[in-house]
């Protein structure tokens, strides 16, 4: 079962900026993949001649998989400045790992997962919250990738770059701030609280 | 007495720290606090502090007011989420006491209950956020509170020495937007990079007072070197603990790195926060050699 919602108009348009590369994933959108709000949303919203092109991919979570799409579109993805992902968190995270210099950014928020995941995912995690914070975190889910799960930067806990948790982790708000570096951004200013709601 | 009132009239603002016990007899802690009285400006009193189990901060803080002791309450994200966090700090308020140092807190795997849940339901941004929505009288959810809403004066921390200091210092630019009214630091081994950290954080414009923590034994400062966040001890200061067993024993090379750490780290700072870690009874020593 997996269940994804588009999320509101407002945060996607904000993040969206220059011209765009549409993916969806249709891996499990035989279950609740909100396809036909997703493709109104973009007709409504994005320009035609500021989308560079679109891709539909089954199981975007794999990696592989991911790479050879993305090879075989390197042309579209390489004019656009936004990649906007419409998928699952997990989706979202391996599509923002492979491309590690784009914007890489959400358009759903991720309301249960279970029974997929872990069918072809290796290195990331979701955690279905409901309210997917990916678009503030470079593609790194600081839910999962931190062992506090902070939305607001690192705890200072890290040493030498690994969690003081465990030490085979990697600090996940590193990873962020190292990210947001090769894109050459600063992570955003507003303070982000955790919405439980939605769980 | 609100800090930032002392940051305000340009005093060099020093401050110390006590744990409570693992129990509730506090006798111990109170006349340590009281040894202090008249020469720290403030004592925090830490939460949970390492994740171990230990009686309220929010209660020693309530027992120093009443001994006329000026604390700052340390609050942690760990063990509350965001209705009992604004619940303590609104009882903090009827108990008079204004000043808050701010923390996310280590995990609950670091200390004496790893089966424990971690909440981190808030982070340290988003607590001091909180508290300053208490101050416009309103909880975080926006209802209204009754009455006149709480005043206090905010504290935040920051690793100076951290590498890379980068996100130390887009943390702490969160943290001062969010309303941070001072920052005490992790502690300080290292004055060139402190220095250094300063040239940055002195656009953020708020005091900074450098943290200091005794060098009790050279493992002491070994285990830090290997396992805590933002602190290494340079080598000449280990040697310096290994020079000489007997003096370093008796704490009085402690006394003599921290006293000459605070008088190199003075020009540079608004203030000084001792952490002394059991080790209260130094704590007058350390500033008489550094003429405080």
């Amino acid at each position: 079962m997996l269940t994804t919602q588009i999320k509101n108009k407002e945060e996607i348009i904000s993040k969206l900026s220059g011209s765009t590369f549409i993916i969806k994933c249709i891996g499990c959108k035989e279950v609740l993949f909100p396809e036909t709000e997703i493709d109104k949303f973009i007709s409504e919203n994005i320009e035609k001649n500021k989308i560079t092109g679109r891709l539909k991919i089954d199981y975007l979570c794999n990696q592989d998989f991911s790479q050879a799409y993305i090879n075989n579109h390197k042309v579209e993805i390489e004019k656009a400045e936004t990649i906007l992902v419409f998928s699952c968190g997990v989706g979202v995270q391996v599509m923002a790992s492979l491309l590690e210099n784009k914007k890489v950014i959400t358009g759903c928020d991720t309301i249960y997962i279970n029974g997929f995941q872990g069918l072809t995912v290796q290195n990331y995690n979701c955690a279905q919250c409901g309210n997917c914070y990916l678009n503030y975190t470079a593609g790194i889910c600081p839910i999962t990738a931190c062992s506090k799960g902070l939305l607001n930067g690192s705890c200072g806990g890290a040493k030498n770059g690994k969690c003081e948790v465990n030490k085979d982790f990697d600090c996940g708000w590193e990873k962020i701030y190292n990210r947001l570096l090769k894109l050459n951004k600063k992570p955003k200013e507003e303070i982000l609280i955790r919405d439980y709601s939605n769980l | 007495m609100k800090l930032s009132e002392l940051f305000e009239q340009k005093k060099f603002v020093v401050t110390s720290e006590i744990g409570p016990p693992k129990g509730f007899h506090l006798e111990k802690i109170l006349h340590e606090a009281e040894m202090l009285k008249g020469r720290v400006s403030a004592i925090n009193v830490t939460d949970n502090q390492s994740s171990v189990m230990r009686f309220g901060s929010l209660a020693t803080c309530h027992f120093l007011k009443d001994k006329n002791i000026e604390p700052v309450y340390q609050v942690v994200c760990r063990d509350r989420n965001r209705i009992a966090l604004q619940s303590d700090i609104l009882s903090a308020a009827a108990f008079g006491i204004e000043n808050l140092l701010l923390l996310t807190g280590d995990h609950t795997k670091l200390g004496d209950h790893p089966q424990a849940k971690s909440v981190f339901d808030l982070d340290s941004v988003s607590l001091i956020h909180t508290v300053k929505k208490l101050e416009e009288g309103v909880d975080i959810a926006g209802n209204k509170l009754d009455g006149e809403p709480p005043r206090f004066c905010i504290g935040a921390v920051v690793s100076p020495c951290s590498e890379p200091l980068e996100p130390q210092l887009i943390k702490m630019e969160k943290k001062v937007k969010a309303g941070a009214q001072f920052f005490q630091t992790q502690a300080v081994y290292e004055v060139d990079k402190f220095v250094k950290f300063i040239e940055k954080a002195k656009q953020f414009g708020v005091p900074i007072m450098a943290g200091i923590v005794i060098l009790k034994t050279v493992g002491m400062a070994k285990y830090m070197n290997e396992n805590v966040a933002g602190i290494h001890v340079p080598d000449s200061l280990i040697e310096e603990l290994k020079k000489d067993k007997e003096k370093t024993k008796s704490g009085q090379t402690g006394i003599e790195i921290a006293a000459r750490l605070i008088k190199e780290l003075k020009p540079h700072c608004e203030g000084i926060h001792l952490m002394p870690l059991g080790w209260d009874d130094k704590v007058s020593k350390i500033l008489d050699m550094a003429g405080l």
